[in-house]
């Protein structure tokens, strides 16, 4: 177990060793890094055995444990389904990658964040902590967005992936909300001990919050109405990346949140009737949406959000039965629509075009492509001997077994089952033996291009005609993690003449004559959706994103208006605002002790201070305003001195002395001092500089006589030695006790580095390329 | 205007000087006044005292990386002086110290390395800005 969790997190290392892999592999490059996850795999597979014994696999670090962050992973039924699914397809996918993206310019940082996605999603899947399974959540949004906005030279792959980021960046931070709130009632962020404590969690008012904020979460991540829209748009990934993360396993981190806190909050009134309206109106929204599309990825993308309806509504029900098909759909979804997109991108590939009115007679050109299309297609279809009509029979059985509206619900997943089987015939059987009268001079792509879907296919045929390796080492598992109680059925493909069987007769005989009406429906679809494309969510996105940038346009107009002065005044003057609000309302009566009297060199140093900045405000030159600022730095840095704070004053000094320098590079490409202000202007300046002189000294002077209450002095003397093996508080301080702190500011200071320097350097390139 | 021959040649015997001395600061931080902060300052006035006393870009050429090389260097090395006490088991930066006082620089531990990568940040971002200023 730990090595396991050694080699998933080593993923993290790897991203950062690209390039140097890059110079000794060249082109094996892909081949190398996919042998991470296909060693993470190995040992999950190894270790399936003894999570089908024990149940789960735990190990335990302390991270920060006074934030209640601990490094708590657990491995069961659930992630280890995921992460097979995960390590799996993640291998194939690189593979498929490196030739799809072959000679691309930026195919390392696709590298790069690809395993950065492939071990955060590893991470979040076997994470016990609620806060680490968050922080890996918000690692797989960030990857997607940088991988949706790949081909960040055209404008819709930025909008795509910036909408993704937001919608699901958005439901992150409600999920955080929800996690906190989770964490305030139960006293603890491990999510075994939420659901040994299930009960009196869900009797606390505050957790129905905390359902709902949970909620948004997980849905705007697996893209649930009416959340879905991102999810199409974010198509303009490149394909393997759609396969890997929008189809098969980044999407279904929504769902597997779901089932991971399916034990929580079941018992909770408003679960089952939440999940189940969310889940089925999604299913139905997108299937219709996808009657409107001739895109292959577009298709598959809405058919993604049908199957994620599909599993959110059967979790929703929280029966056994119902759980165990959201499971086996889980699974055989990520194979069968895997291998579909891979296939939908070496179409692309091999003519260039992904449009279904276009494709045509690839069959003998593409016959390898063409045998895993079918197979994927057939389990997408839910046709014997695959793993999809296993799951669509389970599904329906447990249809009919819901309590409430069975039949009105049948009937909408029935519906949607039908479109599923004709969307599947035009991305599966379409562009391979329709005739077409286009020229597509197709041609069969190397084996990085036929061998990933085809074994994904070939794995579908498999589990459907031997399922129960899987259901005895996958499947049970995951459902057992579910509900915490043992569920074992077997999974068969012939049940003997049932209601289902009738059911699947029923979707595929309509499935295919509304397959073969493509040409009848589509105009009309077409027309319609376009219509309601106006009122939908997607406009809704469009319209708040705009009112939002204009809001952004005019407060930073107002703020960031570009004049120094005006920044500083606005710093002050809050600043004077803010703690005069303080101080009227907190501070009563208070009495000033000024300590001892002033000794000789205090006198004069002050004297010097006061002197050089009054001559500042009359000096007519930069280099005597630098000259007069400079000595009322060093003169500071020698006041530190006299009251021993050495190391103030040696940081003074040093800041003092580089500033000059700072000074004396910038000087020359200063303008000349002019006035420009009116006396009533300098008058208010004159004001508003004195006031915020006189709050800073009312304030230390206070600070001074009382005291703070902290005892934070006393205990960082105390232990600064006994602790940290330093005398030097102060740099015990930075470096060990608020270390963190310092880390902080340490990257705040590399920011402000680039920062400056891109300032810089692009005022000067555009100088030099429009000199004026 | 001539250029002075006074500076030039002082800097050369001040710059190592000034160099040592930051490390020197660096190390003894723990325990005196010092530490990697003032340390880097330290070495970031030396560098430009070179820069102005002969030009930037000889300063940019005497560097043995680039600034910004600095910058990350430095970052990754306070970065993973927090995460040396993970791979033992411990909390996200523990201090880790070895007992037995080393010659110099006496007792070491990961806060010595955390005060390293700050000191290499501190020069290089000083570096990156003042000679992207000092070169335009």
């Amino acid at each position: 177990m730990t090595l396991l969790i050694n080699s998933i997190l080593a993923g993290f290392g790897l991203t950062l060793l690209i390039p140097i892999l890059h110079r000794y592999f060249k082109s094996k490059t892909g081949l190398v890094l996919s042998l991470y996850p296909l060693i993470v795999f190995v040992q999950l597979l190894i270790l399936a055995a003894q999570v089908k014994e024990s149940g789960y696999l735990t190990s335990y670090l302390h991270w920060i444990p006074s934030l209640g962050l601990n490094l708590t992973y657990k491995l069961d039924g659930l992630g280890l389904m995921m992460a097979l699914l995960i390590s799996g397809i993640g291998a194939l996918v690189i593979f498929y990658g490196s030739e799809y993206l072959h000679g691309h310019s930026h195919l390392l940082r696709f590298y790069s964040v690809l395993i950065l996605f492939m071990s955060s999603m590893l991470g979040l899947v076997i994470s016990d902590n609620a806060l680490l399974l968050f922080l890996f959540w918000e690692l797989t949004s960030i990857s997607s967005f940088l991988l949706i906005g790949f081909e960040h030279q055209k404008y819709s792959a930025r909008a795509a992936a910036w909408q993704a980021l937001l919608v699901t960046g958005l439901g992150g931070l409600a999920l955080l909300a929800g996690i906190v709130l989770l964490g305030q009632i139960s006293n603890s962020f491990e999510i075994s001990r939420w659901i040994s404590q299930s009960g009196q969690i869900i009797s606390n008012p505050m957790a129905s919050a905390a359902l709902i904020l949970i909620l948004l979460g997980a849905m705007t991540k697996s893209a649930q109405f009416p959340f879905h829209f991102w999810l199409p748009n974010a198509m303009e990934a490149p394909t393997p990346v759609s396969a890997y993360l929008h189809s098969a396993t980044m999407v279904k981190a929504g769902v597997f949140l779901l089932a991971r806190l399916s034990p929580v909050y079941a018992q909770h009134p408003w679960w089952t009737p939440i999940l189940s309206v969310v889940g089925l109106v999604t299913l139905t929204t997108s299937v219709i949406l996808a009657l409107a599309q001739t895109d292959l990825k577009k298709l598959l993308a809405y058919t993604t959000i049908a199957a994620l309806g599909m599993i959110t509504f059967l979790l929703g029900f929280a029966f056994p039965l119902a759980i165990k098909s959201a499971m086996v759909y889980l699974f055989s979804h990520a194979l069968y629509k895997g291998a579909l997109f891979l296939v939908a991108g070496g179409i692309d590939h091999a003519t260039g075009s992904r449009d279904i009115r276009i494709l045509g007679n690839l069959a003998k050109a593409l016959p390898l492509t063409t045998i895993a299309a079918c197979l994927a297609t057939l389990s997408m279809m839910g046709i014997p001997p695959l793993i999809g009509f296993i799951s669509k029979e389970l599904v329906y059985e447990s249809t009919l077994e819901i309590s409430n509206y069975p039949g009105f619900i049948t009937g909408l997943v029935l519906l949607a089952n039908i479109i599923i089987v004709a969307v599947g015939g035009w991305v599966g059987i379409t562009p391979f033996w329709k005739k077409t009268t286009h020229d597509l001079h197709p041609h069969e792509g190397s084996i990085h291009f036929w061998a990933p879907p085809l074994i994904l296919a070939i794995i579908s045929i498999l589990v459907g005609i031997a399922p129960q390796p899987v259901n005895d080492y996958l499947i049970n598992p995951s459902v057992r993690s579910v509900l915490t109680s043992d569920y074992k059925t077997k999974l068969a493909l012939w049940h003997g003449l049932t209601p289902m069987l009738l059911l699947s007769i029923v979707t595929i005989i309509m499935g295919f004559a509304l397959f073969a009406l493509h040409k009848v429906i589509f105009p009309f679809s077409h027309r319609v959706i376009t219509q309601l494309g106006y009122i939908g969510p997607s406009a809704l996105y469009q319209h708040s994103l705009k009112a939002l940038l204009s809001f952004a346009t005019i407060q930073t107009r107002f703020f960031q208006n570009g004049y120094l002065r005006l920044y500083a005044m606005t710093i002050i003057l809050s600043t004077i605002g803010l703690s005069a609000l303080t101080f009227f309302t907190r501070v009563g009566t208070f009495s000033v002790d000024f300590g001892n009297p002033p000794r000789f060199y205090d006198v004069i140093l002050i004297g010097i201070i006061i002197i050089a900045a009054v001559l500042v405000t009359r000096a007519q030159s930069r280099l005597a305003t630098i000259a007069l600022l400079g000595s009322i730095g060093f003169s500071i840095a020698l006041i530190f001195l006299l009251y021993s704070a050495p190391d103030l004053a040696m940081v003074q000094f040093a800041i003092e002395t580089l500033s000059v320098i700072l000074f004396v590079l910038i000087i020359y490409r200063l303008p000349k001092y002019s006035q420009l202000s009116t006396r009533v202007t300098r008058g208010i300046d004159l004001i508003i500089a004195l006031t915020g002189g006189i709050l800073m000294t009312v304030l230390m002077l206070l600070i001074s006589t009382h005291g703070s209450d902290s005892r934070l002095a006393q205990y960082f003397v105390e232990n600064s030695e006994k602790l940290a093996f330093g005398r030097n508080v102060v740099n015990v301080i930075l470096v060990d006790f608020r270390a963190l702190d310092t880390l902080g500011e340490i990257t705040v200071l590399a920011i402000a580095a680039i920062g400056v320097f891109s300032l810089i350097k692009f005022t000067r390139d555009k100088d030099e390329r429009n000199p004026s | 205007m001539q250029r002075s021959i006074l500076l030039p040649v002082a800097t050369r015997y001040l710059m190592p000087l000034i160099l040592t001395f930051s490390i020197f600061l660096l190390i003894r931080g723990h325990n005196e006044v010092g530490g990697g902060f003032v340390g880097g300052l330290v070495a970031s006035s030396a560098l430009m005292l070179y820069g102005i006393a002969v030009s930037p870009q000889d300063l940019r050429r005497k560097l043995p990386v680039e600034p910004y090389i600095l910058v990350g260097t430095g970052l990754l090395i306070s970065l993973s002086s927090g995460i040396l006490p993970v791979l033992y088991g411990l909390p996200y930066m523990t201090g880790i110290w070895i007992k037995t006082p080393i010659p110099v620089f006496g007792k070491i531990g990961t806060p010595l390395l955390f005060d390293l990568g700050v000191y290499f940040l501190v020069i290089g971002v000083i570096m990156w800005i003042l000679l992207t200023l000092a070169e335009d």
